[in-house]
């Protein structure tokens, strides 16, 4: 039997209009939605964002192939040393598409909001992938809002998509891995990781380490251009560190990959950190950087051209691509010793003492 | 922080190696007591360097992998209390229990959280007086100070939701069971520098005497590995056995007298059960009691149990240094660090990890 409810307990289901917080209402695709849209979301997107954002947008595109990615981003906390979740959403997607050579052309961003969260910390981040979009100089032509109950989302999920112009003549993959290639990172590894972990977990370590959250198409463009067609492999090394990246190319290359311990650069911080720890730098997750297999003959003009611009200023070879069936990424300590590297679990857990 | 490369620099290490293989005549196995050492040995590949004619034995100084399958057993029945907030270190969370770990817990509901302090589970405590906060108090003497604060702080701030499940243990009993048992084959120890950096180097005095072996107090980076090696070799060919610090940049004669003093007032001696191995007399703490009723043991009235272990999972003999890790039939298959059937295989302080991670047994083309 239904139970009737006097009418002094009733409430309305639509919130009111003028609130400091999140609410329900606010992903109906009703007015306050449209609210939403109109005086938050627009003007912190500026002038990266198209009029109106509509459900769908028109893309045009000067290349016969495109590059398409998307990605999910759940960092907590929303802010850490060095950047924040707006940053990861924007330069990731934008990274994944430069990682196949594409010039990134649109976003979409989609947000999922938890009921109750302070509108301005909505603002503060939607301020912030306008601001990331813009520095990209890509724009966000279309994307969605959805709100879910209290409890049933940590705040601010943010879905972006992205789609870039693959230029005629290149073709990057994991599959070009060629033995006798070069492997070229962009920059120390494990900033990321380890300052969002402390900045998570509340450590006094390392509190002047920064996120080296960055986007790098600009970069890639600079290889292409003076590597054209000997530049084979692109990854950015995000979760599972360079480790990941390493082992997903040589399996999927059936390649191997031997890596000069002492060549990879890890900043110190990163380095007492990880020991502190027990995690090995290769492991942790980097949002700025790239690792590049290379033709030898072009290795050493590609570094150069990184190093030309302030992300790459610390480019350098770490080894390099090597004949193996059996797809092993070793590393040679400074004993010279091979050591095996593997992917890294699923979750990395900082041990006891 | 410079400290680190100068630690690994290759020329130095190359000396030493070649002092260790100049000064080397017989057949020496050294144990490394601390997991940590054992992760920087496989980690850099001292073992495939040093002369063939010693070999490292790998011992059972990994807190997480000795922690009785009881206790593991005993925090999961606590974890999954609907009052209870779970506070642990990061890799206790995937060590399994007779059914599942405390990764299980949380999926199911429970509370559990990683904590880098237990001094942070103290914090919780206070800041949710509604919640029963437990912190696993594992760990040798280099944790142990830091959960008697902790106990010792949540005495100060009279709070009543706060416990400690406690399974320490000690190195210098451990020691003494490797270096007493009839079987034993190891001729000389890597004592773990952590711990004398809290204990001081004293404790080792009687053992040296009473077994005759050789106890190097060594500290973790590959030169300083190298370095305790190259000590204990050198007692070992002039027949020497004595404690020698090969860590004092760490390590002083007395250790940390306020840490001892807070770790006299918080815990007393008791017989301990290790995992793999069986019980050691006098070779854990549990609260003294004076700190009793913030046991969480007898909170919870969860009492001590005896849980069989895994008949396939050889980590004992792992532990003793019976065996390595690679030995085990069941390493690198049945036993990898997603579906871990022995906790030598889930810490990052475990032999078996440390092998899984450095050296797995590679899929043929």
């Amino acid at each position: 039997m239904t139970e009737i409810v006097a009418p002094e307990g009733w409430t309305c289901p639509a919130p009111l209009r003028h609130h400091d917080r999140v609410v329900l209402g606010h992903g109906g695709g009703g007015r306050l939605s449209a609210d939403l849209i109109e005086h938050l979301l627009l003007p912190a997107y500026g002038s990266a964002a198209a009029a109106d954002l509509p459900d769908a947008a028109v893309v045009h595109a000067a290349t016969d192939r495109l590059a398409f990615s998307t990605d999910a981003y759940v960092v907590r906390p929303l802010y850490f040393p060095g950047g924040s979740i707006a940053d990861l959403a924007v330069n990731g997607t934008i990274n994944d598409l430069a990682m196949r050579g594409a010039r990134p052309s649109a976003l979409s961003v989609s947000l999922i909001l938890e009921e109750g969260l302070p509108l301005a910390t909505l603002a503060r981040v939607a301020d912030d992938l306008g601001r990331a979009a813009r520095a990209a100089g890509v724009d966000v032509v279309t994307g969605d809002t959805k709100v879910v109950g209290k409890g049933q989302a940590d705040e601010v999920f943010i879905i972006t998509t992205g789609v870039g112009e693959i230029p005629d003549g290149v073709d990057i993959g994991p599959l070009r891995a060629t033995p006798g290639d070069l492997v070229v990172v962009s920059g120390p590894i494990g900033a990321h990781g380890v300052a969002v972990l402390s900045e998570r977990e509340g450590l006094t370590f390392g509190t002047d380490l920064v996120s080296d959250t960055a986007p790098l198409h600009e970069m890639v463009a600079a290889m292409l251009a003076v590597a054209g067609d000997d530049l084979h492999v692109l990854r950015d090394p995000t979760r599972g560190g360079l480790a990941a990246s390493l082992c997903e190319i040589a399996a999927t290359a059936r390649v191997g990959v031997e890596i000069d311990e002492r060549a990879v650069p890890v900043p110190d911080q990163v380095a007492a950190a990880c020991s502190m720890l027990g995690l090995d730098p290769m492991h942790v997750a980097n949002e700025g950087r790239l690792v590049a297999m290379v033709a030898p003959a072009r290795a050493q003009a590609v570094v150069d051209a990184m190093r030309s611009l302030a992300d790459g200023a610390d480019a350098c070879v770490i080894g390099q691509v090597t004949d193996d069936p059996r797809a092993r990424v070793v590393v040679r300590t400074p004993l010279g010793v091979a050591r095996i590297v593997d992917r890294p679990m699923g979750e990395q857990l900082p041990r006891i003492c | 922080m410079k400290y680190l490369d100068e630690y690994r620099d290759p020329e130095a290490a190359r000396r030493l190696l070649d002092e260790i293989e100049a000064i080397t005549t017989g057949s020496w196995r050294i144990m490394e007591v601390c997991g940590g050492q054992t992760h920087s040995i496989i980690r850099n590949g001292i073992d495939r360097v040093l002369p063939g004619r010693i070999e490292l034995v790998h011992g059972p100084g990994c807190p997480v992998c000795v922690t009785p399958l009881g206790v593991i057993d005993m925090a999961l029945d606590i974890a999954a209390r609907p009052e209870v907030t779970f506070c642990s270190f990061g890799d206790m969370l995937r060590v399994p229990g007779s059914e599942l770990d405390l990764f299980g817990v949380r999926s199911q509901g429970g509370d559990v959280r990683v904590v880098y302090s237990p001094l942070d589970a103290v914090e919780l405590a206070r800041a949710n007086p509604d919640r029963q906060v437990v912190f696993f108090a594992i760990g040798f003497e280099t944790t142990a100070p830091a959960n008697a604060m902790a106990v010792h702080e949540a005495a100060r701030l009279g709070l009543t939701n706060f416990s400690v499940l406690v399974s320490h243990v000690l190195v210098p009993p451990a020691i003494e069971a490797i270096a007493g048992a009839d079987t034993t084959t190891v001729d000389g120890f890597l004592a773990a520098g952590h711990v004398c950096a809290v204990m001081g180097t004293r404790q080792y005095e009687p053992l040296v005497e009473r077994y005759g072996v050789p106890i190097v107090v060594t500290g973790f980076e590959p030169l300083d590995v190298l370095d305790g090696i190259r000590r204990v070799v050198g007692q070992l060919e002039r027949g020497e056995a004595k404690v020698e610090n090969a860590y004092a940049r760490v390590v002083g004669v007395d250790g940390n007298p306020a840490a001892q003093q807070m770790l006299a007032e918080v815990f007393e001696p008791c017989d301990r059960r290790w995992r793999g191995i069986g019980t050691i007399p006098a070779s854990g703490w549990r609260l003294a009691d004076r700190f009793r009723s913030f046991d969480a043991e007898a909170r919870f009235d969860v009492g001590a149990r005896d849980r069989p272990e895994s008949g396939r999972c050889r980590s004992g003999e792992v532990l003793l240094g019976v065996i390595r890790p690679d030995e085990c039939p069941a390493f690198g298959t049945e036993c990898t660090p997603l579906t871990p059937l022995g906790a030598t295989m889930v810490s990052s302080e475990g032999a078996c990890a440390a092998y899984h991670q450095y050296r797995p047994a590679m899929p043929t083309p």
